[in-house]
This record gives structure tokens, sequence and C-alpha cells, in this order.
């Protein structure tokens, strides 16, 4: 990867290699996914006018611990004033994160990518993404939610198992941690370029 | 006929009015996934928070735990807690004096 810079004229460009830019939309299509589930669990019983609005959802939190760190409580000690926000905001929440992993996703398309087998993109040359304010905003909206989404699974609770998963002895732990600090640093190198 | 006598009346400070009768705060607690420099990003951008208050909230955040980031009415806590949700940092709202 060559970490994200600010053009002259503005853009904010970096450059993935083919199998980052795969690995990037993979994992921004599951947290897309995963999204998608919950907001579909309440569909049936929704006000369609009220879905629209991006209210009438769950009052509940959701189960899967990567979807409660998602679309966490409002409310600490209080579960009713935390299921009502929840019911008349949770839909909207996550409608934002799925725009803002697909907007991820979009770029690197732009940029080049393929979805075709075997991993490939147009020419297969390097993806370079170049994204504009908006695109920045999502960008850096989406790979939190990656993280997290990865920290969650990886069972980083401090700052301390951070540095235990990626001593971990389990190959698939440490592989899974390699790919969280090289988001940690795709992320840093964006928000460098911004200031 | 008459027409009202002008007079000085001095400008009400509405927002401490607010304050006191809707003593309600926005909280961000602290968690190993996010980065300092996106936090403290956050800070500068979404509340509009110079760079030394967004830095010295960030680390109140990463060393006491959590952080008061925000106060005033209810509606605007929930607003705020709602766009650091969108951010993925960890917010809640409560009473100030909770």
């Amino acid at each position: 990867m060559k970490p994200f810079k600010k053009r002259r004229r503005g853009g904010i460009t970096a450059t993935f290699e083919i199998g980052e830019a795969h690995l990037l939309a993979n994992l921004a299509g599951q947290v897309v996914e995963l999204l998608r589930d919950r907001n579909a669990e309440e569909e049936s019983e929704a006000d369609p006018l009220a879905a629209q609005l991006g209210m009438g959802g769950s009052s509940l939190p959701p189960d899967d611990p990567v979807l409660l760190r998602l679309l966490p409580d409002a409310y600490r000690d209080d579960p009713d004033d935390a299921g009502e926000f929840r019911r008349f905001t949770e839909r909207a929440l996550t409608t934002s994160k799925v725009h803002h992993a697909e907007t991820l996703i979009g770029s690197l398309v732009d940029g080049g990518l393929r979805f075709e087998t075997p991993l490939s993109s147009v020419d297969d040359e390097p993806v370079e993404v170049e994204l504009d304010h908006a695109e920045v905003q999502s960008w850096l909206r989406a790979l939190t939610d990656i993280r997290l989404s990865l920290a969650v699974r990886l069972g980083i609770e401090s700052e301390e198992d951070t540095q235990l998963v990626a001593q971990s002895g389990d190959d698939a732990i440490v592989a899974m941690s390699d790919i969280y600090e090289w988001l940690g640093y795709v992320q840093e190198t964006l928000i460098s370029a911004l200031e | 006929m008459t027409t009202p006598t002008p007079v000085e009346i001095a400008e009400p400070d509405v927002d401490n009015i607010v304050e006191l009768e809707d003593p309600w705060v926005t909280i961000v607690w602290n968690d190993p996934v996010n980065l300092m420099s996106y936090v403290a990003y956050v800070f500068r951008n979404y509340f509009g928070y110079t760079d030394e208050k967004a830095h010295e909230l960030m680390l109140q955040v990463h060393h006491d735990g959590k952080a008061v980031v925000s106060s005033g009415r209810r509606e605007q806590m929930e607003r705020h807690v709602q766009a650091m949700h969108e951010y993925g940092l960890w917010a809640t709202l409560e009473r100030q004096d909770a």
C-alpha cells in the first residue's frame, strides 16, 4: 500500500495492492451484510413510513456482540430509555453505516477493483483510490466499523489484549490481528493526510 | 396613539438558561480500538473544538476512561450520541447530576 496523501488540488489518494483492495472490500461487505441482517430482522413488522424515516426498529439490543458494538445503547443505566432511543434511531444509524461501507467499496471499484476470480483489477494494476470530502468521511467511519468488528471477534477488550492477540500461538488469530493492525495503519495515514 | 418608549434591554444569555433547565451531558467512553488521532479528529470536526481542546478531551477519555464532551438539552445530546455512534465512538447521554 502507498499511504494516503493529499493532492495539490485537494483530493486524497492512496494505492492498494490487488490483494489489499480485495481484503478491504470483503471486510466492508461483511459489515454491510451483518447490518442488513439486523435491519431485516424487524422488517416484517415495521411500519413502512417509519422504516423510511429510519424509525420503527427494534427496541431490544442485538444479540451479536459485533452488532452491539456497532449499535451501542445510548443510555447506560436505563434500559427503557435505551430501548426507546434504539427504536427511533437504530434503523437510521444502520442505514448510514451501510452507506459508508458501500462507499468504501465503491471507491475501490472506481480505482479499478474487479470481483472476477481470480482476484483482479483493470489491467492487473494496483488499485488507486481518490477520495473527495464525502468519501473521506465515509472511509473514516467504515474503517472504524471494520476495526471495531474485528476487535470484537478477536476478543480485544483492553489495550493489553491487542498485544496478546498479536503474540497468540494460533496462526489464524495472528493473521486476523495483522489485518486489524494494518487497518489501523490505513486509517492513521488517512487522518494524517487530512491535517 | 402611542409608540413604545425605547428601553435598553440586556440580551438574555439563552445558552446558560437552557443548561440550567436541562442539564444533560454527552459522555464518550474509552475503548481499546479507536485511534487517539481519530478520536481527536472527531472532537475537532464534529464539535468544532480547537486542536488543543480536542486533544485534551481525547487524553481525558484515554486516561480517565471517559469524558464529558458536551452538555445541554436532552434532544441535542441525543443527536450528539447518535453522531458519535456513526463515527464508531462509544457514547452515552445522562443527566448531568446522575
